[in-house]
C-alpha cells in the first residue's frame, strides 16, 4: 500500500523557500505569479497502518512548532484538482527513478529508529503552489526554468502519477553470459561506427590497436573489455594530449617555424619540477594528489580537480560531486590524508546574459552560478571543510562550457604518502552502494557537448551523498592509523575500472562482480564495473587485517565488500556469476596505448586597437572597473560556504572591521595549537589568454605567489597545481594556445623557484550549436600552497590607520593589455603583463622580511582592476580614507598618461600600508626594490587620487564605492 | 574520583565539529573524548562516567527532513532516561548549532526533559533569507547560566547555518523563557542595540540566538564559541595584534570545565 504524505507550514510563517523561488520567477519575468508555496510530499511503500503514518508524521516527518501535515492512501479530492482553477497552479516534481536521494535512506533511518518496521520504500517529491493567474504554458515555463532539471527530475501532473512509481525499473534476465563484441575484419570506417555507438571516444588508430591485440588472442573482445579499455585510455584518464607527441608550428611574420614535442607533460610542468629539485616535495604527479613536507611529523597534499562537463548540464550535482571527487582524491592520497580546505574557482558566462541568445540547450548563466554554488555549499558544508579561497571569472565564452575547479587540501602523517598493494590483498570496496548512475562520465568528458548531451549523457550526471563521504572520511582514518590496509584510492571517473586497474596495474586483479554491493538489482556486469556512483572508495587489505577494519567500519555504520583479491597475475580477470567475462593483460591495457601526435599551431592574435583620451576623472571609470563581475564582491556567494569550521582559518576570504574586504589568499594552521600553518591562494586570468597564453601562465603563476606575499607568506617552500581547461585538442590553433600556456609554466615555475606538484587537464570545452563551435578560452588556473612559519605574523588588505603611509612595490607598465579598464571600452588590447621573475624575486623576498618582522600594516595585489582599484579596495575594506599620488608611482613606457598608471594590470605589484614610525627600518629592508611612497591613509571616507600633473583625478566616497563594488552579484 | 573534569563530545555521520569543540574543553583543562553515538546505543561506553556532554556543530545524517530531526529522535528514543540522569546528577550540557537544533528537537531545551512524553515547545527553522549563511555576530550576553558566567556584555561569535530561525511555538513560551532567565543570547548590533538582518542572520524571535533549560546548566545556542577561542580566530585580529589572547568564546569552555572540576572532580 502507498501512503501520501503532504507537510507545509502553518498558516502565518514565513516560507523563506517559496519566497526565493518566487524571486527567480520575478527576474524570469512573470509578474503574473502573485506568491509560491512549497509543499513537501513523502510516500511511502510496505504495509503499513494509518496509525503508523500517524506517528511518523508527529515523531519524525513534522516540525510541530510550524508544519502541519495530511495523509492518506487515497487522491485528496484536492489534489492537483487545483490545476483547473485559476487562482493556483501545482507543479510536483520528482527525482527520475535511478537518481540519488540521500532523503529517502534517512526518512527509512527514522522510521527504523521509532520502531517501525513495515515500511520498505520512501520516496520524496517537492509541490509548488503558485499563486496567480497564469497560464498551463507559464507554469510548464517556470517548471522548466526554474523548479527542475529534466536530467534528473520530473513533472507529476496527474493524481495517478502522484502515487507511482516506488520501485525503481529493474531489467530482468540480465545474461550472465559474456556478450562478446566482433571487431574481427571490421575496416576503418566500421570501427568508428562501433566506437561512436559504444560511446567510447577512441580514434581509429586505437580501435585498430584493440583489434589486432585481440586477433593475437584469437578471439573476440568481451563488451566490458572493450569498456575497460576505453576507460583507461579516454583523455580523462590518460591525458593523451598531455603525453603524445605534438607537431607544435609557430606563425610569424610570414614564415613558420615547427617542432616537434614528445610529451609536453615531461617537457614542460614535470620537467620544471625535475629541474628545481626541492627536497620538500615528497610526492610528485603519480598519486592523486602532490604531498609536500610541513613538519618533521606531516606533510600537506593538495589537489584541483574539474568537473565541467556535468556542471554544465546540471549546475547542482555537477558541482556537487566534483567537491565529492577532489575530497576523495586526498582521502586516496597515499594511505590517506584528512581534508583540512577547499578552494573552488569558476567561469561562467556573465549573469545577465541575454536569455534569447543562448545556445540550444544551454542552460542560463544565472541558474548555472546558482546551482554550482549551491552544490559546493552542500557538499563542503556537510563534509565539515572549510571552502577558505575561490575565484570566479565572467566571459561571455563560457555560455555553453562552465568551469567547476574543485580543490582540497589534506594532512597526512609523514611516511604514510606511500602504498602499494600486496599480492594476496584482498580488493575491498566501501562507502556507497554501485547503481546505474555516473555511466561513461569518464568517456563523456573526453567529447565536446552539444544540445543532445543532456539526452545521450544523462546517466553521467548525479547528485552526491557527503554525509556517506563523511563517514567513509571518519572510518578511514581510523583504519589508517591501526596500519590495515596496505592501500587506498579513490573511485573517480571510471569507477572500478580505473581505480581497480590502477591499484593493481603491477600485480594483476581478479574480481567478482556480482560480489559489489548494488543500490537496487538489475545492473549489467559492465555497468557494475564502470559505474562511477559517489562516496566509494577501494582498498587493498590483507585477510589477517581485514576482520579489523570491518569491525572499525561496521562500528560507524559503513558498508564494505571484498570483491577480489590481487593475485599477481598481471592479468585483469572479471567474473559474474561464476563465468568470466574479461581477462586482459594490465601491460596492454596501460601501457598500450598508441601514441598519437597531434598539430599546434601558434600565431599572435591581433585585437582591435582603439586610440581614446584619457578621461580627466576616474569617477566614472572606476565605478564601471568595479562593478565589473569580474572584479566585484563574491561576498553574496562566500557567505554560503562554511569558511571557518575546523577552526584553523587565521586569514579569512572576507577582511576588515565589516568582514567584506576581499582578501589576498587565505592563510591557515595545520593543527590548532601550532603557530605554522599554509598560505592558499589561486591565479587565473582569461583574459591574458586571449592575447597570449605563455603570457598569461607566467601571470598566473606570479599573482598565486604574489597573494602569498601579500599574506605575510614566503616564497621558501611554494609549490604549484596546474589545471588546463581548453577547447578541442584535435584542432591545431587550440592546441597551439595550450603548448604556449605550458611552455610559460615551465619557465615561470623554474624562475621563481616554485615546483608543480600536481595538475589536471579539461579538454573539449567547446559547444556546438547549429553547426558552429563555441570553444571557451583556453583558461590556466594556478593553485598555490606555501608553508608559513608564524601566522601570527599574517598581514591582511584592509587599511588600518589614518597617517599610515602608503607605498607600491613594483613597477608599473603600458600593460593595458586584458585590463579591466579596457574592457570598459569593449577592448581587449595587445599589450599584455609580462613578467620579470628576477624583480619580482627581489621585492617578494624583501617583502616577506618585513612582514615577518612586523613592519607591513596592510597589504594586497595589485591584479584586476589595476593599481587604484586595488587601493580603494583596502580603503572600503579597512573603513579608512586615502590619498594617492599616481605621480610617485614607478613607471617605464612610453605612454605615461594618468588611466594607464592607475589601471594598468602590471604584474609583480602591490600596496603596502606602513606604519611611519616603522619607514626608515621597512625601506632599508627593501633597498634596490623599485617602489614609491604614493600615498597616505586618511581619516575622512574619501579617496583623492592626483594625477602625473597633480591634477585631481578621483574623489570618491568610499562607502558609495563599496556599494557599487558590492552590488552586481548580490542576488 | 577523577581529578580532571570528563567531557564527552558526541559525534555521528555528519557531525562535524567535533574536533574543534574537543580541543576547546582540553585546551581548559579537561579530559575530553569524541565517542561516537554507536558506541552509546551498545553500551560500551556511558554517558554516565561523564561530567559534560557536548553536541557539536556539523550536519548529523545530512540535517535531511530537519536539522537535528534524526539524531534528537535516537537521543530522546534511546538514551532519553541515561540524559534525564546526567541533567537530574547537576551534571552539564552544551549544544552548538547543530547540537542546539538537537537539544531543541529532542525536547531537552528549553526543558525541563521528560523524555516520556516529548513535547517541543521551540524550534529552529529556515532562516528567513531561505540560505545557509556564515558570518561573525554580536550577542548581548542574559539569563543566569553557569555557561555564562563572567563573559564580557557583548560577545562576538561566527554563525554558520541555513536553519536558525528561533520560533516558540506560542506567545506564553517565550514570555515564560524570558521571565524564568533562560534566554542566555540575544543578537545586537555592534553596539548592543536591537539587531535586524543581517546582525540578526536568521530572523530569530526577540532576536533569541541561545537559550538553557530551567536549571542554567543545559545550554544551546546557534553561534560558534569554539571558533572564538583563540583571538587569531576573530575576523580582524590583525587590526589588534595580541594574537596569542584568548577569543571570546573560551569562557564558556573554561566556565563548563570549572564547574565540574569543582563540583565533581574535588
Amino acid at each position: 500500500m502507498i501512503w501520501r504524505i503532504e507537510i507545509k507550514d502553518k498558516e502565518g510563517q514565513f516560507d523563506s523557500f517559496g519566497s526565493g523561488v518566487h524571486r527567480d520567477i520575478q527576474d524570469l519575468g512573470l509578474g503574473c505569479v502573485k506568491s509560491v508555496r512549497v509543499v513537501q510530499v513523502y510516500l511511502l511503500d510496505g504495509d503499513i497502518v494509518a496509525a503508523d503514518v500517524e506517528r511518523i508524521c508527529q515523531d519524525l516527518l513534522i516540525d510541530p512548532v510550524v508544519q502541519d501535515f495530511r495523509y492518506s492512501d487515497t487522491p485528496f479530492k484536492d489534489h492537483f484538482a487545483a490545476s483547473a482553477v485559476s487562482k493556483y497552479r501545482v507543479v510536483e516534481v520528482a527525482y527520475n527513478s535511478g537518481v540519488m536521494d540521500p532523503v529517502e535512506f534517512s526518512v527509512l533511518k527514522g522510521i527504523r529508529d521509532l520502531g517501525i518496521k513495515t515500511v520498505a520504500a520512501v520516496r520524496t517529491a517537492r509541490q509548488f503552489v503558485l499563486e496567480g493567474s497564469l497560464t498551463a504554458k507559464d507554469a510548464d515555463l517556470i517548471a522548466d526554468k526554474i523548479l527542475l532539471n529534466k536530467i534528473i527530475q520530473h513533472a507529476r501532473k496527474s493524481p495517478a502519477d502522484a502515487f507511482k512509481p516506488l520501485t525503481f525499473k529493474t531489467v530482468s534476465g540480465v545474461a550472465p553470459q559474456a556478450v562478446n563484441v566482433p571487431l574481427r575484419g571490421l575496416g576503418d570506417k566500421a570501427l568508428m561506427t562501433l566506437a561512436h555507438k559504444g560511446q567510447l571516444y577512441l580514434n581509429v588508430n586505437e580501435m585498430k590497436t584493440i583489434q589486432s591485440y585481440f586477433d593475437k588472442l584469437d578471439r573476440e573482445p568481451v563488451d566490458v573489455e572493450l569498456e575497460t579499455i576505453a576507460q583507461t585510455w579516454s583523455e580523462h584518464c590518460n591525458h593523451k594530449t598531455f603525453r603524445g607527441r605534438i607537431k607544435y608550428s609557430i606563425r610569424e611574420k610570414g614564415k613558420t617555424r615547427t617542432r616537434l614535442i614528445d610529451n609536453l607533460f615531461k617537457s614542460t610542468i614535470m620537467k620544471a619540477t625535475r629541474t628545481l629539485d626541492k627536497s620538500w616535495c615528497v610526492s610528485v604527479f603519480h598519486d592523486n594528489a602532490g604531498v609536500i613536507k610541513f613538519d618533521s611529523r606531516h606533510n600537506v597534499c593538495f589537489k584541483v580537480e574539474t568537473h565541467n562537463h556535468p556542471s554544465a548540464l546540471e549546475p547542482f550535482g555537477g558541482s556537487n560531486t566534483g567537491v565529492g571527487g577532489v575530497i576523495r582524491d586526498i582521502l586516496g592520497t597515499g594511505l590517506g590524508a584528512k581534508p583540512i580546505a577547499n578552494t573552488d574557482v569558476f567561469c561562467f558566462a556573465p549573469p545577465d546574459f541575454p536569455a534569447g541568445e543562448l545556445p540550444a540547450g544551454a542552460l542560463h548563466p544565472k541558474r548555472v552560478m546558482k546551482g554550482v554554488v549551491s552544490g559546493v555549499r552542500d557538499y563542503g558544508n556537510k563534509m565539515g571543510i572549510p571552502t577558505v579561497n575561490g575565484a570566479i571569472c565572467f566571459d561571455r565564452l563560457y555560455v555553453g562550457n562552465p568551469l567547476v575547479f574543485c580543490g582540497d587540501v589534506g594532512v597526512i602523517p609523514a611516511g604514510r604518502e606511500k602504498k602499494a598493494a600486496r599480492k594476496g590483498d584482498y580488493i575491498v570496496v566501501a562507502g556507497g552502494r554501485t547503481g546505474r548512475d555516473g555511466i561513461h562520465g569518464a568517456t563523456f568528458s573526453s567529447g565536446e557537448l552539444t544540445h543532445e548531451s543532456e539526452v545521450v549523457s544523462s546517466g553521467a550526471v548525479q547528485i552526491g551523498n557527503p554525509i556517506e563521504e563523511k563517514k567513509v572520511l571518519d572510518v578511514l582514518l581510523q583504519g589508517r592509523d591501526e596500519n590495515l590496509y596496505s592501500a587506498v584510492t579513490d573511485c573517480g571517473a571510471g569507477g572500478l575500472s580505473s581505480a581497480v586497474g590502477e591499484m593493481g596495474a603491477e600485480l594483476g586483479a581478479r574480481v567478482d562482480l556480482d560480489k559489489v554491493p548494488l543500490k537496487y538489482q538489475g545492473l549489467s556486469y559492465t555497468e557494475i564495473w564502470i559505474s562511477e556512483s559517489q562516496e566509494r572508495m577501494v582498498f587493498a587489505v590483507s585477510p589477517r587485517n581485514f576482520p579489523r577494519l570491518k569491525e572499525i567500519f561496521d562500528s560507524e555504520n559503513v558498508e564494505l565488500a571484498v570483491i577480489g583479491t590481487f593475485p599477481g597475475t598481471g592479468k585483469l580477470e572479471l567474473f559474474y556469476q561464476g563465468t568470466q567475462v574479461c581477462c586482459l593483460d594490465m601491460a596492454f591495457l596501460h601501457d598500450g596505448t598508441p601514441r598519437i601526435t597531434k598539430e599546434a599551431l601558434w600565431a599572435q592574435p591581433r585585437h582591435k586597437e582603439s586610440a581614446f583620451p584619457c578621461p580627466a576623472t576616474f569617477n566614472e571609470k572606476l565605478r564601471q572597473i568595479l562593478s565589473d563581475y569580474n572584479v566585484c564582491s563574491k561576498e553574496a556567494i562566500i557567505r554560503r560556504y562554511d569558511h571557518e569550521v575546523q577552526g584553523a582559518a587565521v586569514v579569512k576570504p572576507l577582511a576588515g572591521p565589516a568582514c567584506d574586504g576581499p582578501s589576498d589568499a587565505s592563510v591557515l594552521r595545520v593543527k590548532l595549537d601550532s603557530k605554522k600553518g599554509i598560505v592558499l591562494s589561486n591565479g587565473i586570468n582569461p583574459r591574458f589568454g586571449k592575447i597570449d597564453p605563455y603570457w598569461m601562465a607566467a601571470s598566473c603563476i606570479d599573482e598565486s605567489i604574489r597573494q602569498i606575499i601579500s599574506v605575510g607568506g614566503s616564497l621558501d617552500e611554494v609549490a604549484l597545481l596546474d589545471n588546463f581547461c581548453w577547447g578541442n585538442p584535435d584542432k591545431p590553433d587550440r592546441l597551439g594556445g595550450l603548448v604556449r600556456a605550458a611552455l610559460g609554466c615551465h619557465d615561470y615555475a623554474v624562475a621563481f623557484g616554485t615546483p608543480f606538484i600536481s595538475g589536471k587537464d579539461s579538454f573539449y570545452n567547446e559547444y556546438t550549436d547549429k553547426g558552429r563551435s563555441i570553444a571557451i578560452p583556453g583558461t590556466l588556473l594556478i593553485s598555490a600552497i606555501g608553508i608559513m612559519a608564524d601566522v601570527n605574523k599574517a598581514v591582511t588588505m584592509d587599511l588600518k590607520k589614518p597617517g599610515d603611509l602608503i607605498y607600491v612595490i613594483g613597477t608599473t607598465y603600458d600593460e593595458l593589455g586584458g585590463s579591466a579598464y579596457l574592457a570598459t571600452y569593449d577592448l581587449i588590447g595587445n599589450n599584455i603583463p609580462v613578467v620579470s621573475a628576477k624583480a619580482a624575486l627581489k621585492a617578494y623576498t624583501a617583502l616577506s622580511q618585513a612582514s615577518a618582522k612586523g613592519l607591513i600594516r596592510a597589504a594586497h595585489d595589485c591584479s584586476e582592476g589595476g593599481l587604484l582599484t586595488a587601493l580603494v579596495e583596502m580603503a572600503f575594506a579597512g573603513g579608512c580614507g586615502a590619498t594617492a599620488i599616481l605621480n610617485a608611482v614607478p613607471f617605464k613606457g612610453e605612454r605615461r598618461r594618468d588611466d594607464v598608471v592607475a589601471f594598468s594590470e602590471s604584474n609583480s605589484r602591490l600596496i603596502v600600508e606602513v606604519d611611519p614610525a616603522d619607514r626608515v627600518a621597512f625601506e632599508r629592508i627593501m633597498a634596490g626594490v623599485p617602489m614609491g611612497m604614493f600615498g597616505r591613509v586618511q581619516e575622512a571616507p574619501d579617496v583623492f587620487a592626483y594625477g602625473i600633473k597633480e591634477n585631481l583625478c578621483l574623489k570618491a566616497d568610499i562607502h558609495e564605492l563599496k556599494a557599487v563594488w558590492k552590488t552586481p552579484l548580490q542576488f | 574520583m577523577s581529578t580532571q573534569a570528563k567531557v564527552i563530545v558526541l559525534r555521528t555521520a555528519g557531525t562535524n565539529c567535533n574536533s574543534e569543540t574537543a580541543f576547546a574543553f582540553a585546551r581548559c583543562g579537561a579530559v575530553v573524548e569524541e565517542v561516537h553515538l554507536e558506541r552509546l546505543f551498545s553500551g560500551k561506553v556511558h554517558l554516565a562516567d561523564y561530567h559534560i556532554m557536548a553536541l557539536p556543530g556539523g550536519f548529523s545524517y545530512g540535517d535531511d527532513i530537519a536539522s537535528g530531526r534524526l539524531f534528537a529522535n535516537e537521543l530522546r528514543l534511546r538514551l532519553g532516561q541515561d540524559v534525564r540522569r546526567f541533567i537530574d546528577d547537576g551534571k552539564l550540557v552544551i549544544g552548538i548549532c547543530n547540537g542546539f537544533q538537537i537539544l531543541v528537537k529532542a525536547g531537552i531545551l528549553p526543558g525541563p526533559f521528560k523524555p516520556a512524553t516529548h513535547r517541543q515547545s521551540v524550534t529552529l527553522t529556515h532562516n528567513d533569507s531561505g540560505k545557509f549563511e556564515a558570518r561573525w555576530v554580536h550577542l548581548k550576553v542574559e539569563g543566569r547560566s553557569v555557561w555564562t558566567e563572567g563573559l564580557k556584555d557583548i560577545v562576538y561569535f561566527p554563525v554558520a547555518h541555513g536553519e536558525g530561525k528561533f520560533i516558540p511555538a506560542d506567545k506564553k513560551t517565550l514570555q515564560a523563557l524570558g521571565h524564568s532567565g533562560q534566554v542566555a543570547f540575544r543578537y545586537v548590533d555592534e553596539n548592543g542595540a536591537d539587531a535586524l538582518y543581517p546582525q540578526n542572520p536568521n530572523g530569530s524571535l526577540e532576536a533569541i540566538a541561545g537559550i538553557t533549560d530551567p536549571t542554567g546548566r543545559v545550554l544551546g545556542l546557534m553561534p560558534h564559541p569554539e571558533r572564538h577561542f583563540t583571538h587569531t580566530q576573530h575576523p580582524y585580529w590583525t587590526r589588534f595584534g595580541h594574537p596569542d589572547q584568548p577569543g571570546d568564546g573560551a569562557r564558556i569552555f573554561q566556565n563548563g570545565v570549572d564547574y565540574a572540576t569543582r563540583t565533581f572532580c574535588a
